[in-house]
């Protein structure tokens, strides 16, 4: 689609199994595999904190608003990195503090900031669009460029995705507590405030990166669905956080391999998306820990076991 | 009983307890509070000392969550002061324990009983955490002792609702806190489970010498184990021994309105109005109990007069 000029380099010249020609020697498939690999694990772990805290509503949020921020972006002739960056960290931030504690409030007021916001994006679309001089920024925003993630916007990517990382190790334990009971955490002495605040940046942030990899539209997918498998198969926060983070970078991984031998697929050397692969691999592994029968705790497993028989 | 003549107002402090150190672990004075036009608290006042089991009685909307957030430093109070171990409330360490009403934890959520338990340890820490022995022994250790270990590997939200209060004291004891609070144990337990956990935390709590204050609408299952009683209604509150506070004449006073305690097979029921006598209820004369609406303890219905 969005056909940026190296992967096309070894177009023709043989077909091999698995790993089309120049696939280990373009340098794009290099910086799309490492900045790929690196998003995928900051949203796999943020991912299981999202799932954990109850707020998916505002992670899918974040994403449709980062369509705002890409698209202002090149509105502005400013890389999408920095647009959907802008748009997540203002938007996350701005959600959490139109909330209150009540979970049922946050989703209203993720609510009313997506029906404004989305508005804008429209609008900004439409300019870029018209007033541009091509079509493919919108499909740019909506459905990623891992292939032309290069030089300095990687740099960046890479440095926002262990920022991410690390704010996630340093407020783990509170996170935790959080996620329990607001109260619970608040009487140990958390500021659970300004808790969510941040875990609201750092989820705008990662949903930010993940909007680059796989664009606006599916970019849930990348912090949703490992999530949500890791929890099928996992007991414990660490193992849910690594099992998601694995399989966000494998999928991640095995879409940029297929993206790549995709142009020489027939009917057409064109190529296919990144994020399509990305995302129908997740879907895959989704699908496939629904297959294994959860463990058995001491609680209410007998309704699940009937239901949930494999 | 020959106590004297007690005014709600300003009951005498109770005396040291019998086994404990003169110290109070927690002292409640004066505190008061107005909610939505309403005086929810009214110059409230007890202390508690060390390994005290006392319950927190009142009805539905008496201001018992309010008090106990306010104990917990989760809000403000308009006036009053709470003191913990002798210090005034700060935002961190301050040695109490608190098991929530309620947790909103999802049945799917990677969270086992003994990571909650871990959490107790040091969960509002910032930065990662090191796998150590101890942890996991001391873990081990107070699973074992609020009789959870079966499930310790199972996830807190497919446990019931006494399992996950079990790990929720041992969230809040592996800390070895001075006071533990809990608000409403047994309010989403069935007869049998909210015993147990009764008895539990009362069994803990005196081998650690944790005071405990516990909130219930229902003072019933908590006699075999309450040393001290905080009776809570019409925004204000009496504080004794059990046999001191719940008696006709205080409750009266503290209602603004004729009650009646009545102890029937070790049990005691709170009644509104002044007319019954004990043997009359005793001899079984129904239409006593028809015409003066025989209530447990706390129900709204007996301040509604």
């Amino acid at each position: 689609m969005r056909a940026m000029s190296s992967p096309r380099s070894g177009f023709g010249s043989g077909f091999r199994f698995l790993f089309e020609p120049g696939f280990f020697s373009s340098g794009p498939v290099h910086a799309a595999l490492l900045t790929g690999t690196v998003v995928a694990l900051v949203s796999g772990a943020v991912g299981v904190f999202t799932v954990l805290r109850g707020q998916s509503f505002a992670g899918h949020s974040l994403a449709d608003l980062g369509t705002l921020g890409g698209s202002g972006a090149f509105l502005f002739g400013v890389g999408p990195l920095w647009g959907f960056i802008a748009a997540g960290v203002a938007v996350g931030g701005a959600m959490d503090l139109a909330s209150t504690r009540r979970r049922a409030s946050r989703g209203v007021a993720t609510g009313i900031v997506l029906g404004a916001v989305q508005g804008v994006s429209a609008l900004l679309l439409y300019l870029d669009t018209t007033s541009g001089s091509t079509t493919g920024v919108t499909v740019t925003v909506l459905f990623g460029s891992l292939f032309a993630v290069s030089g300095y916007t990687a740099t960046a990517t890479l440095a926002f995705a262990l920022l991410g990382l690390a704010s996630l190790a340093v407020c783990y334990r509170p996170l935790l507590l959080d996620s329990v009971s607001t109260d619970l955490a608040a009487a140990r002495g958390v500021r659970v405030r300004l808790l969510g605040l941040a875990f609201m940046v750092v989820m705008g942030i990662t949903v930010a990166l993940s909007s680059l990899i796989v664009g606006t539209i599916l970019s849930p997918a990348l912090l949703i669905g490992p999530a949500a498998t890791a929890l099928r198969l996992t007991q414990s926060p660490l193992a849910a956080m690594g099992t998601a983070a694995a399989l966000g970078a494998l999928a991640t991984g095995l879409g940029v391999l297929l993206a790549y031998d995709s142009y020489h697929w027939k009917p057409v050397g064109n190529g296919w998306p990144v994020s399509l692969f990305v995302i129908a691999l997740l879907f895959t592994a989704y699908l496939l820990s629904g297959l294994r029968r959860p463990r058995a705790g001491t609680g209410p497993a007998p309704a699940t076991a009937t239901t949930e028989a494999a | 009983m020959s106590a004297p003549v007690i005014s709600p107002m300003s009951l005498p402090a109770p005396g040291p307890a019998p086994d404990g150190p003169a110290r109070p672990v927690l002292e409640v004075e004066q505190v008061s509070i107005r909610l939505g036009g309403r005086q929810i608290l009214d110059r409230v006042g007890f202390t508690l000392r060390a390994g005290e089991f006392t319950g927190l009685i009142g009805s539905n909307g008496a201001g018992k969550t309010t008090l106990l957030r306010i104990v917990l430093g989760l809000r403000g109070a308009d006036g009053g002061s709470v003191r913990v171990g002798g210090k005034p409330l700060t935002r961190r360490a301050r040695g109490v324990g608190y098991v929530p009403q309620k947790i909103q934890i999802e049945h799917d959520a990677p969270l086992r009983a003994r990571d909650l338990v871990a959490l107790g340890l040091d969960g509002e820490r910032l930065g990662p955490r090191l796998p150590s022995r101890d942890r996991r022994d001391a873990v081990a250790r107070m699973l074992e002792a609020v009789d959870a270990t079966r499930f310790a590997d199972a996830r807190v939200g497919t446990l019931s609702g006494g399992e996950q209060q079990r790990v929720l004291i041992a969230h809040a004891l592996i800390a070895r806190p001075r006071l533990l609070v809990m608000d409403e144990p047994l309010a989403n337990l069935d007869l049998r489970a909210g015993q147990e956990i009764v008895e539990l935390t009362s069994r803990v709590a005196r081998e650690q010498g944790v005071a405990v204050l516990l909130s219930a609408h229902d003072i019933n299952p908590l006699l075999p184990v309450m040393d001290k009683v905080v009776y809570l209604a019409e925004g204000r509150a009496v504080h004794g021994r059990t046999d001191q506070v719940v008696r006709s004449e205080v409750l009266s006073e503290l209602y603004r309105h004729p009650i009646s305690v009545l102890r029937v097979d070790g049990r005691i029921l709170v009644v509104a109005g002044a007319t019954v006598r004990a043997e009359a209820f005793d001899a079984g004369e129904r239409d006593v109990r028809a015409d003066t609406a025989a209530r447990p303890a706390g129900l709204p219905e007996v301040h509604a007069g």
